[in-house]
């Protein structure tokens, strides 16, 4: 059993990363991975989050949305699936807004240190997607909840990793059209392809 | 003042929202592999782009600074479950394959931005266009990505064989490397590249410039 989700963690962290193979969260993964503090900080954001929101989306969808899940409140033919988009978006915005008052108010100094990074993860792709990859997969419980860490771990790794390298490229000779965005592009690329290198690991 | 037709056509080029404001980079890229998808999502970013724009414009007076991102959220999260009822109705493959990417519109910086940044300033009209001509802009790119990865990858466009794969008794052995992932960055680089050359204002100021070479006996 332990090896099961062992596996599952391993495969969301390398094998199916979620900014390298899905391309999720690219915006915030491209425009704040100038240095590698701040991409920490977000890194760790993002995990968090989605240790938290996807086993919660998944009771959502388990207990109220799918077909059929009402049947515990004498509802058995209805099916709110459709609604899941919204519920999903629902939760995340409602999980971080409550995750930033409790660190506010018990953590101040991981609070300072994530800052402007919170309210932005709303809108962050891989958050949304985990949950849908989660619902697509159909993840028990404790599968989702640790889909959801690897998932997070998976995007934090690459983000540093990205904001290593581009640390470096800040000082060497690009040709002019491909300065800044160019060669952050070809250069998430050639990490990709590193990634792709677990893609035979079966676990 | 901008004229409409500014509004419009600006987003396609000029001011590009992948390659210019790097915004709905997020979803975007794994559906190019091929060009029936690529166009199923150009349509529906367009759509929920230009609606997303004219309903929050059009409620822009009415609704209070701190509780403006969750009202774009929904409007933008019943735009695209409208998009994902009908895909499933009408084309439930192409919906399939698509998975979860019709979700994430929702997540899309592109819809966000734009609401945030243009619908909230301007009236319904003038929104419209803006939310059409970057929708328009993100077209341009996910096609041009599409155009180069399907044909290069699989030997074929919107299903129709161009170059025969070896496979089937052609000459053409498929680049597999273009069906992952890794490729459409790299078109993507090579695409901002070619943009940047083409209209020179758009290159990033160096943070940090390389002094010319020292000559050896200088050096000395």
């Amino acid at each position: 059993m332990l090896e099961h989700y062992l596996g599952l963690f391993i495969r969301a962290v390398f094998i199916e990363n979620m900014a390298l193979t899905f391309f999720l969260g690219m915006c915030t993964f491209i425009a704040i991975s100038k240095k590698i503090s701040t991409a920490i900080g977000l890194g760790v954001a993002v995990t968090v989050v989605l240790a938290i929101t996807v086993p919660v989306n998944n009771l959502i969808y388990n207990y109220l949305l799918r077909d059929g899940a009402l049947a515990w409140a004498g509802f058995p033919e209805i099916d709110l699936s459709f609604l899941g988009l919204l519920s999903y978006i629902g939760v995340i915005a409602a999980m971080v807004q409550i995750l930033e008052m409790f660190l506010d108010r018990f953590v101040p100094r991981l609070y300072n240190a994530l800052g402007v990074f919170l309210p932005l993860i709303t809108v962050n792709c891989a958050i949304m997607g985990a949950s849908l990859f989660m619902v697509e997969r159909d993840y028990t419980f404790t599968e989702s909840t640790v889909f959801g860490l690897g998932a997070g771990v998976g995007w934090a790794l690459a983000i540093t990793a990205l904001a290593g390298v581009r640390e470096k490229l800040q000082y060497s000779d690009v040709p002019e059209g491909l300065r800044g965005l160019g060669i952050t592009f070809i250069s998430v690329g050639l990490i990709s392809m590193c990634f792709m290198s677990f893609g035979g690991i079966d676990i | 003042m901008t004229t409409p037709k500014q509004v419009l056509i600006d987003p396609i080029f000029n001011n590009n929202p992948i390659a210019l404001q790097v915004l709905g980079v997020c979803s975007a890229l794994a559906v190019t592999v091929n060009m029936s998808t690529t166009l199923v999502m150009c349509a529906a970013v367009t759509f929920v782009t230009t609606m997303s724009n004219v309903f929050v414009s059009a409620v822009r007076n009415r609704v209070p600074t701190s509780i403006r991102i969750i009202v774009q959220m929904t409007l933008i999260a019943s735009l695209v479950i409208v998009v994902d009822q009908i895909l499933q109705a009408v084309a439930y493959d192409i919906s399939k394959s698509l998975s979860v990417f019709v979700g994430l519109i929702i997540t899309n910086c592109i819809v966000m931005g734009r609401a945030e940044a243009f619908a909230m300033q301007n009236g319904p009209w003038l929104s419209a266009l803006d939310g059409f001509g970057n929708a328009l802009g993100y077209s341009v790119v996910l096609i041009a990505v599409a155009l180069v990865r399907e044909p290069l990858g699989s030997g074929t466009l919107l299903g129709y064989e161009i170059l025969p794969r070896v496979a089937d008794g052609g000459f053409y052995h498929p680049n597999g490397l273009m069906l992952l992932a890794p490729s459409a960055f790299f078109i993507i680089g090579l695409f901002i590249w070619a943009i940047r050359s083409w209209k020179p204002d758009q290159v990033e100021v160096p943070t940090y410039e390389i002094a010319p070479n020292t000559q050896y006996r200088e050096a000395m």
